[in-house]
């Protein structure tokens, strides 16, 4: 049991470790001002990460969220701003398209047999370019409705504030842990990415599934537009650029294996954190360029690489044990 | 069971199923009955997956009837074989190796609770069920964690637990070892007194006899007959199988030159065997001799080539080369010594097929002086024409890719590969496989011509007259033991397939000069 949990052990470690170094460091660092803003400055990444982890776990990879992000703030911009729709009709029609562009890219996958890479490549362009024919400026948004929903906080007694996005990535993560853990749609994802004849033959139903990973990708990506908008109150083509690397880092931080099969959606929400720390610390410091934070991220990616094959050896090694029977 | 009116579980009649003009099954006949194990046997090209998966909706019949208790059934797709009842278990488990054991049981019918999966339930549930197979290990656990018997159990208890009436193995034992077949057969045992019906796909003739109450052979693609196992000796077994009237059998094409049985081996065995692939055995090799392999499908005919040749590394024995001792590391190695091998499967282990047939020549004789030391262009050029015209391979020129030429001509040019290098000993499996006649004829002068000049050569080969031509001994393989060593008078297709029927024994070595 240990083994299936040990990678998401060190992940967490690596967080406290990372939060009491920075604590040590700083002293306003341990306060939860830092912690919620740590949540609310990360909660587009980290809702895209939980439909990342969904994608990756099922042996795929999606590379047009953070495209599909920055669309959804150019058409929320123009919806609300240009055609003067209601931002909760705008939200509703974002949510739609996510979804329903990540089906589209799910049924192609399926149905012609292409490798997710180039699929989502393909629709990472499309999403991009279609936002840039929308507009090229930057577009604010200025409906009431906007900053009402920029006071929803909790705030904490001791100051700092959960903010709207914070709650919307909290309760994202822990609807997607019921999903993967406790739901025969979570297992299903969980037997493609472990090996899809075997899936298939175990009367799996692949086709369904598959489309419904992308979907639930698009529809986090989405999600994640939305909080987009809010947190910056503007609609823009360039926004999110890379978000995609964002996420899937946050996912191979998490312990989740690109290969598929092997991971926790609670390990992905301790890679967006653990990448946030990092921010958060070179912020603090002040002195130093936050491009820092870039290879920081880079050296941790590359140790958690190493970590997960080092694991797999050690599993596989057990493989040739004789049965306990 | 009882009622003797009653209709079997299973009844095949007249199925056919042809492939691009190619007839793989033509009018067979198949009866499971209730409580029965039932083994289908066959060599290569029998038929018997063609019949599995027709049997499990992975194809689709061409004609004939498949019943289940007497109504007829049309299987479509495996999940539609499920529904009816039809489990398969094959020989590489279909299972999750990432998922839990119990979650590999209940994948697709999870116990539900409040919409979400009840995992504690379906653990418990797991660990019933398991111990009804007598295994009790943590079902949280994932199933890579375990041994591939221990795997082959869960994947029946889930096709079992599936309601499976019709449980069907596909070579399960292929990679188990004794006691892993033991403990495999006692559940086969268990299912049957629990009224399934069980086709057993196997190549191990003692384990045949072991848990079948019959027997099914097949033979290109038509049934040669059904027998009680108790009724059938198993030289009758073997002769249905490789389908030789034993009477009629061929004897000795030719007799090889005077040879000097004196002269120190080149090449000596002792005691080299891999678990779970060949057990140990006793071999020595002359130069100029032949050693042929014989043997059924998987009785390790292959294995003992690929450890001979260092492909897959013995775990027990010693290798002697001119006297001295080698520890053979790789192929890397065999070729340093002076080894040369054909495999079995050149689409897949030999030829490079977007590499032109030059490329594919030198390939092996490069590989041994190292790639920093690259032979000359113009040299290529000429070992390449000179094999193309001593072998006669059929090309426009050296320069055609490879995979563009017929299948013989593919093989002389990997067997061109090997003599460039001037091997001592050459290993060739299978060397007329899938090749026409004529091919076949100048293969076997050209083995006949090689060992002349004093190479030493293994050639495996499940053409019994074939093997009877050309070697001056043979080795018989059963099971995956060296079971006879044949030489002189001996060399005939009758003592071959007495020994490949002979009861299982203590393996008996060859006996050392």
């Amino acid at each position: 049991m240990i083994q299936r949990f040990l990678p998401l052990i060190v992940t967490m470690m690596v967080l406290v470790v990372g939060f009491l170094l920075c604590a040590a460091q700083f002293p306003n660092f341990a306060s939860w001002r830092v912690v919620g803003n740590l949540l609310t400055d990360n909660a587009f990444v980290g809702i895209a990460a939980a439909g990342m982890t969904f994608v990756i776990l099922s042996g795929g990879i999606d590379l047009s969220v953070g495209a599909v992000i920055g669309f959804t703030t150019v058409l929320l911009a123009v919806l609300i701003e240009q055609v003067g729709l209601h931002p909760a009709v705008a939200f509703a029609v974002a949510l739609a398209v996510g979804t329903g562009f990540g089906a589209a890219m799910g049924a192609v996958i399926h149905w012609f047999q292409m490798p997710p890479f180039i699929v989502t490549l393909a629709g990472m362009f499309i999403a991009r370019g279609v936002s840039f024919v929308l507009t090229t400026d930057s577009i604010p948004i200025n409906h009431p409705l906007y900053s009402d929903l920029n006071d929803v906080a909790w705030r904490f007694a001791a100051g700092g504030r959960l903010s709207l996005p914070a709650m919307l990535m909290l309760g994202v993560f822990a609807l997607s842990m019921l999903l993967a853990h406790w739901t025969r749609f979570g297992a299903n994802i969980y037997a493609l990415g472990g090996n899809r004849h075997s899936a298939e033959l175990m009367g799996v139903p692949v086709a369904r599934t598959t489309v419904a990973v992308y979907a639930l990708s698009g529809l986090l990506a989405g999600l994640a537009g939305i909080v987009f908008s809010l947190y910056t109150g503007a609609g823009y083509s360039l926004a999110a650029t890379g978000v995609e690397l964002d996420t899937i880092t946050a996912v191979v931080i998490g312990g989740t294996q690109l290969t598929g099969g092997y991971g926790l959606v609670l390990g992905t929400f301790g890679g967006v954190l653990i990448q946030g720390l990092i921010q958060t610390y070179i912020t603090f410091d002040g002195t130093m360029s936050s491009w820092w934070t870039k290879i920081a991220i880079g050296v941790l990616l590359f140790v958690f690489i190493l970590l997960q094959k080092g694991l797999l050896a050690v599993w596989s090694d057990r493989g040739g044990e004789p049965a306990e029977a | 069971m009882t009622n003797p009116h009653a209709p079997p579980l299973l009844a095949i009649r007249g199925l056919s199923k042809a492939f691009l003009g190619v007839q793989a099954l033509d009018g067979v006949d198949f009866t499971l009955r209730h409580g029965e194990i039932h083994a289908l046997l066959g060599e290569n090209g029998a038929g018997k997956s063609t019949l599995i998966k027709t049997l499990t909706g992975v194809y689709q019949r061409d004609g004939g009837t498949i019943a289940l208790n007497g109504a007829e059934i049309a299987p479509r797709s495996v999940e539609d074989a499920q529904r009816l009842n039809i489990g398969t278990v094959y020989q590489e488990v279909n299972l999750l190796p990432n998922l839990s054991v119990a979650e590999n049981l209940f994948l697709g019918r999870q116990p539900m609770r409040f919409g979400l999966v009840d995992r504690a339930a379906m653990r418990r549930r797991a660990r019933a069920i398991l111990d009804g197979y007598g295994l009790s290990i943590d079902v949280a656990a994932p199933l890579q964690r375990f041994s591939v018997a221990t795997q082959q159990i869960v994947a029946i208890a889930r096709a079992v637990d599936m309601s499976a009436k019709v449980l069907i193995l596909d070579e399960p034992t292929a990679s188990l070892d004794a006691q892993e077949v033991a403990v495999l057969f006692d559940v086969m045992r268990g299912l049957k007194a629990r009224g399934i019906g069980i086709v057993f796909v196997t190549h191990f003739l003692d384990q045949v006899y072991a848990v079948c109450d019959r027997i099914t052979v097949l033979r290109n693609g038509r049934l040669v007959g059904e027998r009680r196992t108790a009724e059938l000796p198993r030289l009758d077994l073997v002769a249905m199988m490789l389908g030789r009237e034993l009477e009629a059998a061929a004897h000795r094409l030719a007799q090889p030159t005077q040879f000097d049985d004196s002269a120190p081996p080149l090449l000596r065995f002792q005691g080299v065997g891999k678990a779970r692939s060949v057990a140990p055995f006793d071999l020595d090799i002359r130069p100029g001799e032949v050693v042929g392999l014989a043997g059924l499908l998987g009785s390790g005919r292959t294995e003992t080539a690929r450890l001979a040749f260092g492909v897959d590394r013995a775990d027990s024995g010693t290798i002697t080369v001119d006297g001295a001792p080698v520890a053979l590391r790789g192929p890397r190695e065999a070729i340093r010594l002076g080894f040369g091998y054909c495999p079995e499967d050149r689409k897949k282990e030999g030829i490079v097929g977007e590499l032109s047939v030059r490329e594919n020549i030198i390939l092996a004789l490069q590989a041994r002086q190292g790639w920093l030391n690259p032979i000359p262009r113009r040299r290529q050029e000429e070992i390449a024409d000179r094999f193309i015209r001593l072998l006669d391979i059929r090309t426009p020129d050296a320069e055609r890719p490879i995979q563009l030429l017929s299948g013989g001509n593919q093989q002389k040019a990997l067997l061109a590969r090997w003599l460039a290098t001037e091997p001592r000993f050459l290993i060739l499996d299978e060397p007329t496989r899938g090749i026409d006649v004529g091919a076949h004829a100048e293969i076997i002068r050209l083995i006949e011509r090689l060992c002349a000049d004093g190479m030493a050569l293994l050639v495996v080969s499940s053409e019994l007259e074939e093997i009877v031509a050309y070697s001056r001994r043979v080795v018989v393989l059963r099971d995956r033991h060296h079971v006879a060593a044949l030489s002189g008078e001996d060399v005939c297709v009758e003592r071959i397939v007495a020994a490949i029927a002979s009861e299982s024994s203590p393996p008996v070595a060859e006996a050392r000069p």
